[in-house]
């Protein structure tokens, strides 16, 4: 067994340990720290892979941002995982069968899998010498451009809905205003009075 | 090389860049003030860019195929964007009533209907994934837009958990698609299955009609289809039952004749399952119900079935007639939601079919037309319904499916009850409560267009026949 395979089967399996575990694990925060391990181990996939760029995304983006905001999330919502895993509990015995007999299927295509005839020329050449982040650059600036906007298409209708749904404009309490606040005037904002040792106003 | 491409995807762009302005115009001035401008600004750009595109629309493909313009995209975008227009205009006096009138609505539904149009111009796996994100994701916000209702919220939030899974089943058969064939363009795939579809493929095509499925809400992926119905706002529902329907139709269409219109044998079995269960489902499931608007889901689910019915021809003529549904069952369902539009008691929202008992004693016109539309729907000669219907048992028939075509006449045969149900009250019930007499202009307009629709259009279908005949052969080939 090659090095290259040998990491290659270590982190192909942490990968799966780490997605099962999240999801079989009782406690929220540990699925989400065995969120990060797959994640993680998926970094590692990709860089045996040549795909440095991709890992390091993963692990800045995913692991450094988004897992992060889920510990947070789990953290600051008032769940009860309990109640919700006993209701699940009740059909578990379906569920259980349901997922045996598609693993099962899954093994039959994986058992009988073979590529299409010409499968070599249909998948995208090797772009040479060019380095991974410049390469993807090229291909997402220029042929990809279409996925490109479309994907921030879909950004900005989910910044809308998360401001749609959540934002309410209270007309109770009092707001800061900057340029009011600027514009204040000491000179007819305050008074001053002299007062005199010993005496009141 | 890009001015050629962004020329094919103008309208998509038009659109986009229309509603990020609306976005900015509104944040910008009088926010929610501005909303019933930009709700008649939106359906005028959305019909502008409908006749544009039906006119002079770009045509050819674009990104290195991967965005196909041609006589199908043309005809689905046509029927998205004039629904899309329809509804808009029908919710503005709804929405403002109960107070959900957002300036962001009508900037949501622009954003849903680009997606729309991506969908059915898709010719590569990643771009449909895109496009139906963008639509979804829209729809889900636009579910939950009563967020103070514990219903409205928590259709959005079943839509979203069950359209996310649907989504995984769809990204998995895609996966096996690409791991088999090696590409995610639809020319590379049907170039890929010349020579028959393997075991591994057949899962990953499998695994997309589900996906598929579960958008059009054929049964057995229809579950969330009554309860998203039933709790989003009544516009809200109008517009489900009718562009995303289209889209998805479109969509499932294109990806079974463009990436493997060389295998129909394989697909076929599955989309005629899935027309056969749709149909038993909507026809026996909505016998129970009482509120309307569930009723309608499952009516909407009863319809998909007869659209796929004619999908599973596999033929051109099967395109076509699936075309015809759903352009008919488009007009319908906007004409029907109207009406529901309008049932209210004491300013309060009504879905009760009961509370339509005797209707036509107080509004006799009103309740013409709805026996008009209800007729249609159940497919009673001799309205349009009917022979949107004929089309598909046709098309089926002729392509060797004549069980299929018999399962369809029974199921509408079953289907008729509930729709003549209403029928029965609103003509024979017995004395109630009145509902609210009155009803906008706009939607009293849309109710009596449908209706009349209904009617003359047994003469020639308004011509489209043959549009949808050109369509469906620059479909399949």
């Amino acid at each position: 067994m090659t090095p290259a395979a040998f990491a290659f089967y270590i982190f192909a399996t942490t990968t799966v340990a780490g997605g099962l575990m999240t999801v079989v694990s009782r406690n929220p925060v540990h699925s989400v720290l065995w969120l990060i391990l797959a994640f993680l181990s998926s970094a590692g996939l990709f860089i045996l892979l040549g795909a440095e760029f991709v890992a390091m995304l993963l692990i800045i983006v995913y692991v450094g941002a988004v897992a992060v905001l889920f510990l947070f999330v789990v953290m600051m919502l008032d769940i009860d995982f309990a109640a919700l895993k006993a209701e699940m509990a009740r059909y578990m015995p379906l569920a259980l069968l349901i997922g045996v007999v598609i693993l099962m299927q899954l093994g039959v295509a994986f058992g009988v899998w073979g590529f299409a005839d010409g499968v070599e020329d249909r998948i995208a050449a090797p772009m040479g010498d060019a380095q991974n982040t410049a390469s993807i650059g090229l291909l997402l600036y220029d042929r990809y451009i279409l996925l490109f906007q479309l994907a921030g298409l879909i950004l900005l209708v989910a910044m809308i809905g998360a401001i749609v749904l959540t934002l309410r404009h209270r007309v109770d309490v009092k707001r800061q205003n900057i340029v009011a606040q600027m514009m204040r005037d000491p000179e007819k904002a305050m008074e001053l009075k002299d007062v005199k040792p010993g005496q009141g106003l | 090389m890009i001015a050629a491409d962004i020329q094919v995807v103008l309208p998509e762009l038009v659109l986009s860049v229309f509603a990020m302005a609306a976005l900015m115009g509104a944040v910008y001035t009088i926010k929610d003030r501005a909303a019933p401008l930009l709700v008649w600004t939106t359906s005028g750009v959305m019909v502008l860019v409908a006749l544009w595109i039906a006119i002079a629309g770009p045509q050819g493909s674009a990104f290195e195929g991967s965005f196909t313009s041609d006589g199908f995209s043309v005809f689905a975008k046509v029927m998205i964007l004039m629904s899309g227009a329809a509804i808009l205009l029908m919710s503005e006096g709804y929405m403002a009533r109960h107070g959900i009138l957002k300036f962001e609505y009508p900037v949501l539904i622009t954003l849903a209907s680009v997606g729309m149009m991506v969908m059915v111009s898709a010719g590569d796996l990643i771009v449909l994934y895109m496009g139906l994100e963008l639509q979804s994701l829209a729809l889900y916000v636009v579910a939950a837009l009563r967020r103070d209702s514990i219903k409205s919220t928590e259709a959005g939030l079943k839509y979203f958990v069950l359209g996310a899974l649907s989504s995984g089943l769809l990204l998995y058969g895609a996966s096996l698609t690409y791991g088999y064939t090696g590409t995610t363009s639809f020319a590379g795939i049907i170039e890929a299955t010349e020579g028959g579809v393997s075991t591994g493929l057949l899962f990953g095509l499998v695994f997309l009609l589900a996906g598929f499925a579960f958008k059009v809400s054929a049964a057995p992926f229809h579950m969330w289809t009554p309860d998203v119905y039933e709790g989003s706002p009544t516009p809200v529902t109008a517009f489900f039952a009718t562009a995303p329907k289209v889209a998805a139709m479109g969509l499932f269409a294109r990806v079974v004749h463009d990436a493997f219109g060389g295998v129909v044998g394989d697909w076929q079995q599955i989309v005629a399952l899935l027309s056969v269960l749709s149909m038993f489902l909507g026809a026996i499931a909505a016998i129970g119900q009482r509120n309307i608007k569930r009723l309608m889901a499952y009516s909407s689910i009863a319809h998909m079935g007869f659209a796929l019915m004619g999908l599973a021809a596999g033929t051109v003529l099967g395109v076509q007639a699936m075309l015809i549904y759903m352009a008919i069952y488009v007009t319908m369902n906007i004409g029907t939601f109207a009406f529901i539009m309008s049932m209210e008691k004491d300013g309060r929202v009504v879905t009760d079919i009961d509370a339509l008992q005797m209707y036509s004693k107080r509004e006799p016109l009103k309740a013409l037309a709805m026996l008009v539309l209800l007729f249609s729907l159940a497919g009673v000669p001799p309205m349009v319904g009917f022979f949107g219907k004929l089309y598909v048992l046709r098309a089926a028939y002729d392509a060797g499916l004549g069980w299929l075509a018999v399962a369809g006449v029974l199921a509408s045969v079953i289907g008729a009850f509930y729709y003549l149900r209403i029928v029965y009250y609103m003509y024979f019930g017995e004395e109630r409560d009145a509902l609210d007499p009155g009803m906008s202009p706009v939607l009293w307009g849309f109710l009596m267009a449908s209706a009349a629709v209904m009617v003359v259009g047994i003469v020639n279908l308004f011509g489209i026949e043959p549009a949808a005949a050109a369509a469906a052969a620059s479909l399949v080939n």
